[in-house]
């Protein structure tokens, strides 16, 4: 794209930034933009997407942030993403962060994006841990081994970071893109051989798809299924390739993979011997191993695992998280509210209209907004873990006690914030690396009862029984883990299966994380929840604020029983029949319920004639007992635990699944699950006589 | 045949070869877990797995499931 102004002719460009995970790509990203940047989600998956512009240049620059991967292979959504978008975007040119302390792995990938056939220039990150080592490395030596330019840069520190730019600039703007024939010298004669043979063989495929044809031939030659299937290479092409590649094979006596990534491996150990001078032994004591010693240590590392844990669980939920939500609530609904009542009432406005605003839709917005804090709270706390390196550490501990639910270790944390609440902790299923456990973990948080259920049981447990109603409340909440559990175990089977997650993890060393660094994240988290599930939280609430307040007729009501939700509560109440409680009150609160699960206490006060109560009361135990047995009781109990969440649960579910369909099905599953479940308790106990 | 996972913490090898096939075998390849490098196994994890292993500067983890992929000398 070209455009002018008065200085002259201004092009815009696009860089995308690639590298490791933990290379210090987040803080690259965060230095070059600031804070233009936009996080979405790429097309259809659970993968996020950044994207800014470039500051202090006068160009317009687009700078896209990919997935941090290791390699480009096609086993994993981000690495498929960050290459799908490399080579059919084509962007300008990629700026490929390394980690200089950690060169001889961060170098694997730059092998594979010099092949790509786009301008690469290496940022040489976190260059002063290097210096701290008394290390030396070459650049020049690493730019005549890579055939690319190299730049030393510290992103924490904010230096280097302008001059990367500003070499990526100058790449794009020579325009001609200079035909890098170094990465030839990366594989063995065999290779090479073979790959020339392939390469003729695809040479029209590589014109007609835009692709470089080395990188495709290469590519093919590894059985890259991924994209075989994009193009639809024939059959024919394919056995053709696929004996080239078996000669190659039965030369080394290893598979193709193998024998490309020995030999990529190779070719960074030769050019590290040149370019790279150690004074660290690696096998003196670093700080990092230091703290490993006690934070991963066998007696200690759980325990300290679950101080850290319940820590943040009640600075979140606790202390600040309560109070922060409180203060919100009464904010929106007594102070916004009153204000703008007295403002309507001295307009004049109709009762109707009254509602619309105080009631619909600054109510719907307040049970979306009183959430962000919280969100923010606990993505402070998670950024913390992720940009310290004690998320890995976590993962690396809790590893073993979830691997049975087909889970990896960084699971924990999601469940845990599920019993303070779902919506964060639906969120922080992001932390998870693998498509497949963030969907299974999304499904199975909301399982784990959030504090908004408790009140329920609390009227329930009062009102039936009495005199264990510890008991049975902790029976809830260990009902929600055991369902977690063989869902677990099913979904994996049935829905989630697949090839299972190889646990390959980097285990970082420990790092002080930015202040920077954590506020850009809790924001984004904050504005990303309100652009994205606020919507859908927003419209659910009016909606269901309008079902609640008119009746079919459309007139205002005041007891929601003659409402069109307590209209279609009784038309489906025949539902909770075998479940014990086909009583149309109990199956209107549940609707309710949806707006937030505590609402089924104040729903059940208003149809059983006692008012709006948000606690139990004693005339409201009394009332319940007129329509429940305790039987019936834990049924509903059972029914309120795992039945869907409520909208700001489903917005976060919607924003994070990425995709309807999955969104719609995890609803589904817990609701059926709920169902089934207070089925079985109701049934089998009448059978056993608890009825 | 030896493989990682007979290691003992604080012990030393070459690796000769990584077996099994797919994304578990191209991973630990990506993770720089190829032939002739040296890898010191670092540490187990509490509760018995997954374990902790120092190679090519680095610590990487991975399941004993895993470690009985990787065939060394």
């Amino acid at each position: 794209m070209v455009f002018n102004d008065e200085r002259g002719i201004e092009m815009s460009y696009t860089f995308a930034l690639v590298g490791n995970p933990n290379s210090g790509k987040t803080t690259m990203f965060n230095e070059i933009t600031g804070n233009t940047q936009y996080v979405g989600n790429w097309p259809g998956v659970t993968v996020e997407k950044k994207e800014g512009k470039a500051r202090r240049f006068k160009d317009d620059i687009s700078i896209i942030d990919l997935p941090g991967i290791y390699s480009l292979s096609p086993y994993t959504m981000e690495e498929i993403i960050a290459r799908d978008y490399i080579v059919d975007e084509k962007p300008d040119v990629i700026i490929n962060i390394v980690d200089a302390s950690n060169i001889e792995r961060n170098l694997y990938l730059t092998t594979q994006l010099i092949e790509l056939g786009i301008p690469v220039v290496v940022a040489l990150n976190m260059i002063d841990v290097v210096n701290l080592r008394h290390d030396k490395i070459d650049i020049e030596k690493l730019e005549e081994g890579f055939g690319v330019s190299v730049l030393v840069a510290s992103a924490s520190k904010g230096l280097g970071v302008t001059e990367v730019v500003e070499k990526a600039l100058e790449l794009a703007k020579s325009a001609t893109v200079k035909k890098s024939e170094l990465s030839h010298r990366i594989f063995d004669n065999e290779v090479e051989d073979s790959l020339k043979k392939v390469k003729e063989l695809v040479n029209m495929l590589a014109n007609k798809s835009g692709y470089s044809a080395r990188w495709l031939a290469l590519k093919l030659l590894e059985e890259d299924i991924k994209l075989k299937e994009k193009l639809d290479v024939s059959e024919v092409m394919m056995s053709d390739i696929k004996k080239l590649g078996q000669e190659l094979e039965n030369k080394y006596d290893n598979d193709i993979e193998t024998i490309i990534a020995d030999n990529r491996y190779r070719f960074i150990s030769g050019v590290i011997a040149k370019a790279v001078s150690r004074k660290s032994k690696g096998n003196t004591l670093t700080m990092s191993d230091k703290i490993d010693k006690v934070v991963t240590n066998r007696i200690l590392a759980i325990p300290i695992f679950l101080l850290v844990m319940l820590s943040i669980f009640q600075v979140s939920f606790g202390s600040i998280g309560s109070y922060t939500i409180d203060w919100l609530d009464v904010f929106i609904n007594k102070t916004i509210s009153g204000f703008l009542t007295s403002l309507l009432e001295a307009g004049g406005a109709a009762d109707w209209l009254k509602a619309l605003i105080i009631d619909g839709i600054l109510a719907g917005m307040g049970s979306m907004l009183v959430f962000v804090p919280q969100i923010m709270i606990v993505f402070f706390f998670l950024s913390l873990l992720e940009d310290s390196g004690y998320m890995a550490r976590a993962a690396f501990v809790m590893d073993r006690v979830l691997r049975k639910l087909g889970l990896s270790g960084k699971s924990f944390i999601p469940m845990l914030m599920g019993f303070g609440c779902s919506v964060p902790a639906v969120m922080a299923a992001r932390t998870l690396e693998n498509e497949k456990d963030r969907r299974l973990t999304i499904i199975l948080t909301p399982f784990m009862s959030c504090g908004a259920r408790l009140p329920v049981y609390a009227l329930f447990a009062a009102a039936f029984f009495a005199k264990n109603q510890g008991v049975v409340i902790f029976s809830i909440y260990i009902l929600g883990i055991l369902i977690a559990v063989l869902s677990g175990i099913f979904l994996k089977r049935f829905i989630l299966k697949g090839e299972v997650a190889p646990f390959v993890m980097e285990l970082p060393p420990y790092r002080i994380p930015t202040l920077k660094g954590l506020s850009i994240h809790m924001l984004d988290r904050g504005k990303g929840f309100v652009k994205k599930a606020g919507t859908v939280i927003f419209a659910a609430s009016v909606i269901i604020w309008f079902l609640q307040t008119f009746s079919f007729t459309f007139q205002m009501v005041e007891n929601p029983a003659d409402s069109i939700m307590g209209g279609v509560g009784r038309l489906i109440s025949f539902v909770f029949a075998p479940l014990g409680f086909n009583d149309w009150r109990a199956s209107v609160a549940l609707l309710t319920g949806v707006v937030a699960k505590e609402v089924v206490v104040s729903t059940l006060g208003i149809l059983s004639g006692v008012g709006e109560i948000s606690e139990g009361s004693a005339e409201l135990a009394i009332a319940l007992q007129t329509y429940f047995t305790p039987l019936k009781a834990y049924a509903f109990m059972a029914f309120t635990l795992l039945y869907m969440p409520c909208v700001a649960a489903f917005g976060a579910i919607k924003r994070e699944m990425n995709s309807w369909k999955w969104t719609l099905f995890t609803v589904g599953y817990q609701t059926g699950t709920a169902w089934l479940v207070a089925f079985l308790i109701y049934q089998v106990g009448k059978v056993m006589g608890l009825g | 045949m030896k493989t990682l996972k007979e290691l003992k913490p604080g012990e030393i090898a070459v690796i000769k070869s990584v077996t099994g096939e797919g994304i578990v075998k191209r991973r630990l390849m990506d993770m720089g877990v190829t032939r002739g490098t040296e890898v010191l196994v670092r540490k187990v994890a509490p509760l018995g797995d997954p374990i902790e292993v120092n190679i090519r500067g680095y610590e990487l983890t991975f399941r004993k499931s895993e470690a009985e992929n990787i065939i060394i000398e």
